[in-house]
C-alpha cells in the first residue's frame, strides 16, 4: 500500500512524524455504509482482527454529524454510493472540518468515479468485499496529525 | 436425519453450486471463515441480509421496468447495487447476470429483459 510520506509500518517515533503503533484492541474504527449486509461483513472482519471498537453510520451525513458530535476515529472505512450523502461528499466535509483521520475508500466503482472519490479526501481506495488485508496498513499506522490525507486537496 | 447426514448433505449442495458457477467458491469461502464461536451465526445473517436486499431491488427493478419509458439510468444504479451485494456473497451466476442487465441498461434496450 502507497506511504505518506514520513510514515512507516516500523512504529515508534525518531525522525518519522507518525504517532506510536496503537494497540488494535484500543483502535476506534467507523464503517460507513448503507447496506446492512456490507456493514455486517466489514464489523465481522475488523473484530476478527481484535478491533471491538467499531462504530458504524448508514449515510454519509450520519458520518459526519457523528464527528460534529464529537466523535473521533483512528480509521474511517467510507462506501461511495449511499442515499442522502454519497462518501464522496462526505469525505469533503470531514476533511473541510478538520478530520484528519484516515479515510479509506470501499468501492467496486473505478475510473473517472474512483478518481473523485480519492480526490475529495481519500487516504486509499479499497475494493469490497474483504477489506481486511487491503487495510492493514491503516491498522498498524494511525496517521499523526500533522501528517495530511494522501489525496487531500487544500 | 441425523447431524452428520445433515452436514454432509449441506457439503454436498454447497459443492454442487460451487461447480454450476451459482456460487464463487474463494469468496463464500472468506465468509465462512468469519464464522466462529462468537459469531457462530455469521454466514446465515449475512445470506438472510442478503436476501432482504435482493428482494427489495428486484421489487424495484420491476417496477422501473413497468414504466414508459423505461428510466435506463435508474435500472442500471439498481443493478449496479445487486451486482455489488451479489459480489460481495459470492453470488457469481447472479452477478454474471446483473452485469449482462447493465449492458442493456447503457444500450437503452428494453427488451434485453
Amino acid at each position: 500500500m502507497a506511504q505518506q510520506g514520513g510514515s512507516s509500518s516500523s512504529g515508534g517515533g525518531g525522525s518519522l512524524n507518525v504517532s506510536p503503533m496503537k494497540p488494535l484492541a484500543s483502535l476506534k474504527v467507523l464503517v460507513v455504509d448503507d447496506e446492512p449486509m456490507m456493514r455486517t461483513i466489514h464489523k465481522a472482519q475488523l473484530v476478527r482482527a481484535g478491533i471491538n471498537d467499531v462504530e458504524v453510520a448508514a449515510n454519509g451525513k450520519d458520518a459526519v454529524d457523528l464527528h460534529v458530535n464529537g466523535a473521533t476515529f483512528d480509521l474511517i472505512l467510507m462506501d461511495l454510493h449511499m442515499p442522502i450523502m454519497d462518501g464522496c461528499q462526505a469525505t469533503k466535509e470531514l476533511r473541510a472540518m478538520g478530520v484528519k483521520s484516515s479515510i479509506v475508500g470501499v468501492t467496486s466503482s473505478g475510473g473517472a468515479e474512483k478518481t473523485a472519490f480519492l480526490a475529495s479526501g481519500l487516504d486509499d481506495c479499497v475494493s469490497k468485499p474483504f477489506v481486511l488485508q487491503q487495510i492493514a496498513h491503516y491498522l498498524k499506522v494511525p496517521r499523526s496529525p500533522t501528517n495530511p490525507p494522501k489525496y487531500h486537496n487544500p | 436425519m441425523d447431524r452428520n447426514q445433515s452436514h454432509r448433505q449441506v457439503a454436498t449442495m454447497k459443492q454442487s453450486l460451487f461447480d454450476q458457477g451459482y456460487l464463487d467458491h474463494e469468496q463464500f469461502n472468506q465468509l465462512e471463515e468469519l464464522q466462529d464461536d462468537a459469531n457462530p451465526n455469521f454466514v446465515e445473517e449475512v445470506v438472510t441480509l442478503y436476501y432482504r436486499d435482493s428482494a427489495r431491488l428486484v421489487h424495484s427493478i420491476e417496477q422501473a421496468l413497468e414504466k414508459s419509458p423505461i428510466d435506463f439510468n435508474k435500472l442500471d444504479s439498481y443493478m449496479h447495487q445487486f451486482r455489488g451485494s451479489s459480489s460481495s456473497i459470492g453470488a457469481k451466476k447472479v452477478k454474471a447476470e446483473c452485469s449482462l442487465f447493465r449492458e442493456y441498461c447503457r444500450a437503452g434496450n428494453g427488451e434485453g429483459r
